[in-house]
């Protein structure tokens, strides 16, 4: 689209555009078909020779039982990830959208964690739930009688990280939540009232699926999330351990190029990545497309 | 609120105070931590009452860590990539809205494209590209055999090696986050929405059209960049991966990185209180600024994500 009135330049346009164009073309395009072709290529690990193997690098990879294992970890822990963070910012906002007092400090309370790194999210869940220091882990052994050590079993590392990820990720569902039930128009609650209609009951039947465009949005991005920007929490707190139980695909990406120098192998899975943000792109444009028919 | 109901009423205040619990304990719990000389810290359970060693430790976290330097380079990194992201994406929303052209509509499409790479997916090739930024030019140079034709026209032997390392440099922590489809696409949707009669009285008064930039259509992006400055600051603070790449020299690395090192490992003195002090410390810029400009960041996190 462009504007009804414009200007018209020679060079100045292009002027413009220049910077952007350049740093997308060298640090995006490049690397991408970089990527995509030493995928296709086996080089040793001084990267001096390559050759050309087909899909080899993709076959030893979708038979590879490490990889296979570390895709239904990132599905696990990502949805795990996007239930926890989703609910628990979805009961926040609804309550802090109920309420009429202090309402500016109650927002700035739940909002600012969004700017915690999750790399210092990461930490500090470390230490509530270090098997000798940690307080939440001790409840955890005291109440419920769990055997809790996240440094020696896979699922308490599961857990640990779950929880870091989705604690950061809370105050961002909020704010979008917030918005959203602020959206709603009051009219519809009103005459849901008149009608007899418990608290609950509108909740359910009128708040809710007003909310679903949210709700799909925020359910994409959690697990864009989880599934890229968790980096920081794994390498800080478990590094993909232990035993591979917490090694997402990110993490192996890193760690197969940058530790194994396994170079066609991790250009192979760089590859997958990026087809699944591209899936997931187009699903989400679909659904704004959806959003913008529903008129709001 | 629609109708009376005192029972709802106290539960949703119940459970408001619950949930602003949990959202803040760990941090809570952490600065607490952060008080307590080292017998108390790895007593359990930890004792709730702050102790008098919150400045003992930020100091020993400070000098042990190097924060100083480390929160330097993180604040230069951050506020390099916002500057830069939002100077390159204005103008490049500005040419693409405001100038008709041919190649108008395919730079539009490469940049929107890009919202679906992001660093993580394209590591290896991204960092080699970081090593060095001349490669393509180096390629080309190859493909058409310039080094023959160069040493034919002087009549020497000439190898061209072009060779241009952003590791371990402030560039390199920055360059590679500048490109930003959803910047660009932000100013674009604002761009749309300018009234025409602005440009075309502009026109009229005989002003150029970087003079229409900087006086008309800055002032009105005021609000924009505020949010935006927001939200790139935080994100570009609290990058991890890619400063982890491109730095390898300790004097370069960033703070979020840089915590780490002070996290005590199983045969270490559990000293968790020096790097939970470390960790507020470092989590300090970015909370102040989403904390003083929290109308800004509302506005840009939900209109960026539009």
């Amino acid at each position: 689209m462009i504007k009804r009135s414009f200007f018209t330049s020679k060079y100045l346009p292009y002027l413009l555009i220049l910077p952007q164009m350049v740093v997308t073309l060298t640090f995006f395009y490049w690397p991408a078909v970089k990527g995509l072709i030493q995928s296709f290529l086996l080089s040793d690990p001084f990267g001096r020779k390559s050759t050309f193997v087909w899909f080899y690098n993709y076959i030893e990879l979708f038979t590879d039982p490490l990889y296979l294992k570390s895709i239904f970890i990132t599905c696990t822990f990502s949805m795990l990830v996007a239930f926890v963070s989703i609910s628990l910012g979805l009961f926040i906002a609804t309550m802090a959208n109920r309420a009429l007092k202090a309402t500016a400090l109650i927002r700035t309370l739940l909002i600012w964690p969004y700017a915690v790194a999750p790399a210092i999210s990461g930490i500090m869940w470390l230490f509530l739930l270090h098997p000798s220091y940690g307080v939440v882990a001790l409840g955890i052994k005291r109440w419920m009688g769990i055997d809790w050590n996240p440094v020696l079993y896979g699922n308490d590392a599961m857990v640990m990280i779950v929880m870091a990820s989705a604690w950061k990720q809370i105050s961002y569902n909020f704010v979008f939540f917030m918005a959203g039930l602020q959206a709603v128009p009051k009219s519809l609650i009103e005459a849901a009232a008149i009608d007899g209609a418990s608290p609950l009951k509108r909740f359910w039947f009128i708040t809710f699926p007003l909310l679903s465009p949210t709700f799909f949005f925020l359910t994409v991005m959690n697990i864009i999330y989880s599934f890229f920007e968790t980096f920081g929490i794994i390498h800080t707190v478990t590094q993909g351990g232990p035993g591979g139980s917490t090694n997402i695909l990110v993490y192996k990406v890193y760690q197969d190029g940058f530790v194994g120098l396994n170079l066609g192998s991790s250009a192979a899975q760089s590859v997958v990545l990026m087809t699944l943000i591209i899936v997931i792109t187009f699903l989400q444009f679909r659904f704004v497309e959806k959003k913008v028919q529903y008129g709001g | 609120m629609v109708e009376k109901t005192p029972l709802l009423d106290f539960f949703t205040y119940t459970f408001l105070i619950l949930g602003i619990f949990i959202v803040g304990f760990p941090i809570i719990y952490s600065l607490i931590a952060a008080t307590l000389p080292l017998e108390d810290v790895s007593r359990v359970p930890m004792p709730l009452i702050p102790g008098d060693q919150f400045f003992v430790n930020i100091k020993e976290a400070w000098t042990r860590g190097n924060l100083g330097n480390q929160i330097l380079n993180s604040f230069i990194m951050a506020s390099g990539i916002t500057a830069g992201k939002i100077a390159v994406s204005m103008i490049g929303a500005f040419s693409i809205v405001y100038f008709d052209y041919k190649f108008r509509v395919v730079a539009f499409a490469s940049v929107f494209c890009t919202l679906m790479l992001p660093v993580e997916v394209r590591i290896l090739p991204t960092y080699e590209m970081a090593a060095n930024v001349l490669a393509p030019l180096q390629a080309l140079w190859d493909l058409l055999h310039l080094d023959g034709l160069a040493s034919w026209v002087s009549g020497h032997d000439i190898v061209v090696s072009l060779n241009w390392s952003l590791l371990d440099s402030y560039t390199g922590l920055v360059l590679p986050l500048i490109a930003s489809a959803t910047c660009t696409f932000l100013f674009r949707q604002f761009f749309l929405t300018v009234p025409e009669e602005l440009c075309e009285a502009a026109k009229l008064d005989g002003a150029s059209p970087m003079m229409f930039f900087r006086k008309i259509l800055f002032p009105l992006s005021k609000t924009n960049i505020a949010a935006l400055v927001v939200i790139e600051f935080v994100y570009g603070y609290n990058q991890y991966l890619w400063p982890l790449l491109v730095t390898t020299n300790p004097k370069m690395t960033t703070a979020v990185i840089g915590l780490q090192n002070l996290i005590p490992q199983a045969d270490d003195l559990p000293e968790w209180n020096i790097a939970l002090a470390a960790a507020i410390l470092v989590m300090l810029p970015p909370v102040l600024v989403v904390l003083f400009m929290q109308r800004w960041f509302v506005k840009g996190l939900i209109e960026k994500e539009k």
